[in-house]
């Protein structure tokens, strides 16, 4: 089985898993507060680490470049307007644009 | 419009990754959980292998856990009904069908899931099979799309000082094991920066919101 299928798979079946879960196994009971609170930062630390090792790496180098500052460009725009449309389109635009010039 | 422009990013990025046409359709089909896929795609990409993208897949959806927990009251039906109603939450559609008093409106929550649901394959669909007539991924900064979604989704989520500062040591981490550890790893092992939430602050604020929910009901 190719990587993709594998990946496609697992994917879909710790989604189906973890979406099933709290619905059937759950209902009416409260999760302990310390499980809750360590799966709210959940998302932010993985979210971070995504765009850092994205826009401030290439490959298993630390690396500077035009996507870094669409990405920045993005993030602003995301900061002010709360917009993820305007912060999706505006990174590859201002990326492509560095890289054209 | 959002589910639209993303999910054709997805059909075209995820070629990008390695993806086959069909496997970037079929991976929105089902899995249907965005922020998901784009992660596992992200990880791919970077070189990393598949228990490492089916790993970040899996932490990155953790949170339907506690939203799955709230809806659980509001359905009906046996194992299979319910599990089967679990996969209608996605984030827009869960908060969509909260109700003011704690419970769910599950007619919206059906309704409004499967909008976009057919949004979502059929961007993914037209992105796979339309999308290399954009021209070459790398003079277009398609690049830039993935992080940038990532950094919206954070910039909506991190309001809080902790989330912020939870954020910055997942980069820190990340950025630390770039350069020694394997393709994929460095985001897996970022997540344990959500460990700060075992802290005796987080828990307070954690419980007093429960409580305020509580006393909203």
């Amino acid at each position: 089985m190719s990587t993709g299928a594998t990946v496609i798979i697992g994917a879909a079946i710790v989604t189906f898993a973890i979406k099933a879960v709290g619905p059937v196994a759950l209902g009416g009971r409260e999760l302990p507060t310390w499980f809750t609170s360590v799966v709210v930062l959940l998302a932010p630390a993985l979210l971070a680490a995504l765009v850092a090792t994205q826009a401030l790496a290439d490959g298993d180098k630390l690396a500077i470049g035009a996507d870094t500052a669409g990405v920045a460009a993005g993030g602003v725009v995301a900061w002010r307007t709360g917009s993820i449309v305007a912060c999706v389109l505006l990174a590859p635009a201002v990326t492509a644009a560095l890289r054209a010039l | 419009m959002a589910g639209l422009l993303l999910s054709l990013s997805f059909g075209v990025v995820a070629q990008d990754a390695g993806l086959s046409q069909l496997e970037a359709i079929v991976m929105s089909a089902i899995v249907y959980a965005g922020s998901a896929q784009f992660s596992a795609v992200a990880i791919l990409a970077q070189g990393g292998g598949a228990g490492a993208a089916v790993a970040a897949a899996a932490l990155i959806n953790s949170r339907f856990l506690p939203m799955g927990v709230a809806l659980a009251p509001s359905l009906r039906g046996g194992v299979v009904k319910r599990a089967l109603q679990g996969q209608t939450v996605v984030d827009a559609s869960w908060a969509l069908a909260s109700r003011p008093d704690g419970s769910f409106d599950r007619g919206l929550l059906f309704g409004s899931s499967a909008a976009q649901y057919t949004t979502w394959v059929t961007g993914t669909t037209i992105g796979a099979v339309w999308g290399e007539g954009l021209g070459n991924p790398h003079d277009i900064g398609l690049d830039a799309l993935f992080p940038a979604f990532f950094l919206a989704l954070l910039v909506n989520e991190a309001r809080s000082g902790r989330a912020r500062g939870v954020a910055a040591l997942g980069a820190l981490i990340a950025l630390v094991l770039v350069p020694i550890a394997p393709a994929g790893v460095p985001v897996l092992v970022a997540s344990f920066a959500a460990l700060v939430g075992l802290t005796r602050g987080a828990r307070e604020a954690v419980f007093q919101r429960q409580e305020a929910e509580g006393e909203a009901r």
